[in-house]
């Protein structure tokens, strides 16, 4: 059993990244952060018991939903916001916004507008820790539409073959914008014919498992098991982690492909919810301490907003730095 | 012409796609989104309900599959309509459209034809970022063997849709994501627009304005303003790059003398510097200013709607490059 502060900060974690995902979506709905948002939540756990596994090195490589993952890897949420805010003080200074935030001094690569292109830069990422003699590892995020893409496919083969610290973690939350990964319909055909992503893997020559994705200590285990193995230098392994996501695909989607019911159904095994039944059935907390841990993480995200409607944008000649490592463009 | 409405952009093209289905059993359309949801921005709305999921088809994220299957359908007798949801993704399937689409007739001695026509989506404004915001169309048409299509007005989106999914070669017809709730008068009857052939958007006398896609508004915004300065603007919207009108822009700057090309797309070896080099190669004696170009510089579009706006051509800028060559007469 993990000791209680570990526990209570996954908790803590799952809260912080709700409340930014619900504070943005309400935001977003009042105009006051423009282009295209993606939320995390009702996918805490996958993030959480992934990344709670990882130490000083290991690096991430994330999506176009890439929230959650920042925030679980320790990225400043005062900096996301004003990123989402288009401010100078933002992640990226404003650059990158929602789809682009991303900060290697805590080992996330980057979020990415394309979905499967973390595949690659995940496999190169663990070739470098490899050949620097590290036991460092390297996490791939990609949802269940991203397992179709052939930069996936080809990154499974080559940490396969290199025999890479690499753990590829499938977000499987049912959809790739209105596509089922599951449950073809007359109307729509099958995005693959496997049963899951974790029996493709075996083509691969690569150890997976499917994981109850609502359970963050499922996650957790699962993660521990293929993380010690890549850090023993025994190579890939993937997590096929079931969940759903809440909102629509991006900020502004009419949800045709989906019911409300649906959504009832899959809430009542909400990731926190969960969690939080099993921290107080465990005797590691109590309603009021829960509550006040979630209370912090509201607060937080409010500091957030504050800092993000207070920061100045980027002034415009900002616009034509960062191209190369020289001023030239 | 029959009866005309007012109809949106969207509207248009979706019309011409229900129309030329009905017309043409060996019309099918692909991508992803397209069904279910009707395509992101709703150009592909109503079509599985009407044509059923053998002509309409939902795919999975995996575009070098799909869009090298469309144009391996293309060359075995079918007419596919292809979906690239956003430009910025060409990166994972450029192969199967440069390579394969484009070059199969000549390499093979102009024994087959390649009816496939690709839609995408272009543009920026909407502080979509860097992977989603991007115009690209100069890349197309660099190449040999694409047909480049960029209309701007629901009326030309309609004809030009037709024309090109009855032509016989690839094609790339592109969609400015500002447009699409851009409203104008559409006849219901089907119609064709043949390529290659300008439309002089507005008559004038002291400088030539050739503008393509979402730019032909801001063109006009900036002929109107300068109108009232006693400036007569000619505005030329090429509607497509591949093949090129050149004859009508040389017209027109014989009778000018000057010359502003306003191009969405990266500066550097793009549409505007091909139709100045065209234009100083075959009418230099008539020129009375040196020619001037509004693009946007060759830096990623950046999320920050200051810095976006710091970057992509306008009506503003365009009123500037105007006065500049002026005043040099
Ligand atoms: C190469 C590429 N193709 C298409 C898209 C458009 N797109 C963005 S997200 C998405 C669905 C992704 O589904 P999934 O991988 O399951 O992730 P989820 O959104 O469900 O988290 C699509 C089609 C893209 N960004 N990049
Ligand atoms: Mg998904």
């Amino acid at each position: 059993m993990l000791p209680p502060e570990k526990l209570l900060d996954m908790y803590y974690k799952m809260v912080l990244i709700r409340a930014f995902e619900d504070k943005v979506h309400e935001l977003f709905a009042q105009g006051k952060i423009p282009g295209f948002v993606h939320l995390y939540a009702g996918e805490e756990a996958v993030a959480v018991g992934v990344i709670s596994n990882l130490k000083k090195g290991d690096y991430i490589t994330s999506t176009h939903r890439g929230h959650g993952h920042c925030i679980a890897m320790g990225v400043d949420i005062k900096g996301m916001m004003a990123e989402l805010f288009g401010r100078k003080t933002g992640t990226c200074k404003g650059k990158g916004g929602s789809m682009h935030i991303a900060d290697f001094e805590v080992g996330m690569l980057g979020a990415n507008g394309i979905v499967g292109a973390g595949g690659p830069l995940a496999v190169g990422a663990a070739l470098a820790l490899k050949y620097k003699g590290t036991d460092n590892v390297v996490v791939c995020f990609a949802g269940d539409g991203a397992q179709n893409q052939g930069a996936i496919l080809e990154s499974l083969n080559l940490a396969a073959i290199w025999k890479l610290p690499v753990i590829f973690v499938v977000e499987d939350n049912q959809y790739a914008i209105s596509l089922r990964s599951l449950t073809p319909s007359k109307l729509q055909p099958r995005t693959s014919t496997a049963r899951s992503v974790a029996e493709r893997a075996v083509g691969f020559g690569i150890p997976s498992v499917t994981v109850d994705g609502q359970d963050v200590l499922a996650v957790y285990e699962a993660a521990k098991a293929a993380v010690e193995r890549a850090r023993r230098g025994e190579g890939p392994s993937l997590l096929d982690c079931k969940t759903y996501r809440y909102y629509g695909h991006f900020e502004g989607d009419p949800m045709v492909y989906r019911s409300v019911e649906e959504i009832e159904e899959w809430r009542k095994r909400d990731p926190i919810l969960l969690f939080k039944q099993r921290l107080i059935r465990d005797g590691i907390a109590t309603e009021e301490l829960l509550e006040d841990i979630r209370r912090r993480a509201v607060k937080e995200v409010e500091d957030a907003v504050e800092f993000a409607e207070r920061s100045p944008y980027p002034e415009p000649s900002e616009a034509y730095t960062d191209v190369f490592t020289d001023p030239y463009y | 012409m029959g009866e005309v409405r007012e109809i949106t952009f969207v509207e248009a093209l979706n019309e011409a796609l229900m129309q030329e289905m009905e017309r043409d059993p060996n019309v099918i359309v692909m991508g992803e989104d397209v069904g279910v949801y009707g395509g992101i921005f709703g150009v592909t709305k109503g079509l599985l309900q009407k044509f059923g999921p053998d002509r309409v088809i939902d795919t999975p994220i995996s575009e070098a599959g799909f869009i090298g299957a469309a144009v391996g359908a293309a060359a075995a007798g079918l007419r596919p309509v292809v979906e690239l949801m956003f430009v910025d993704f060409f990166g994972v399937c450029m192969d199967q459209i440069y390579n394969q689409a484009a070059k199969m007739r000549y390499m093979f001695g102009g024994k087959i034809k390649i009816p496939v026509t690709i839609r995408t989506t272009i543009g920026g404004g909407l502080s979509a970022a860097a992977q989603h915001s991007q115009v690209l169309y100069s890349i197309f048409a660099h190449v040999p063997g694409l047909k480049v299509v960029v209309p701007s007005t629901p009326y030309d989106a309609k004809g030009l849709l037709i024309t090109a999914i009855r032509d016989d070669n690839p094609k790339i017809f592109f969609e400015h994501k500002l447009l699409y709730g851009v409203r104008g008068p559409v006849p219901k009857e089907p119609y064709t627009i043949p390529f290659g052939v300008a439309d002089v958007k507005m008559e004038g006398s002291d400088v030539t304005v050739v503008a393509v896609a979402y730019m032909v508004h801001e063109a006009l915004k900036a002929a109107n303003e300068l109108k009232k300065e006693g400036i007569s603007v000619e505005v030329i919207d090429p509607r497509t790059l591949v093949p090129f009108d050149k004859e009508a822009v040389i017209k027109s700057v014989k009778k000018t003398g000057r010359l502003v090309v306003v191009d969405e797309d990266y500066d550097r070896c793009g549409f505007a510097s091909w139709v100045a080099a065209i234009v100083a190669d075959e009418c230099f004696g008539y020129l009375d200013a040196p020619i001037k170009r509004v693009t946007t510089p060759t830096v990623p579009i950046p999320f920050s709607p200051v810095l976006e706006k710091e970057i992509l051509p306008n009506a503003e800028k365009i009123i500037k490059a105007v006065k500049e060559v002026v005043r040099k007469a």
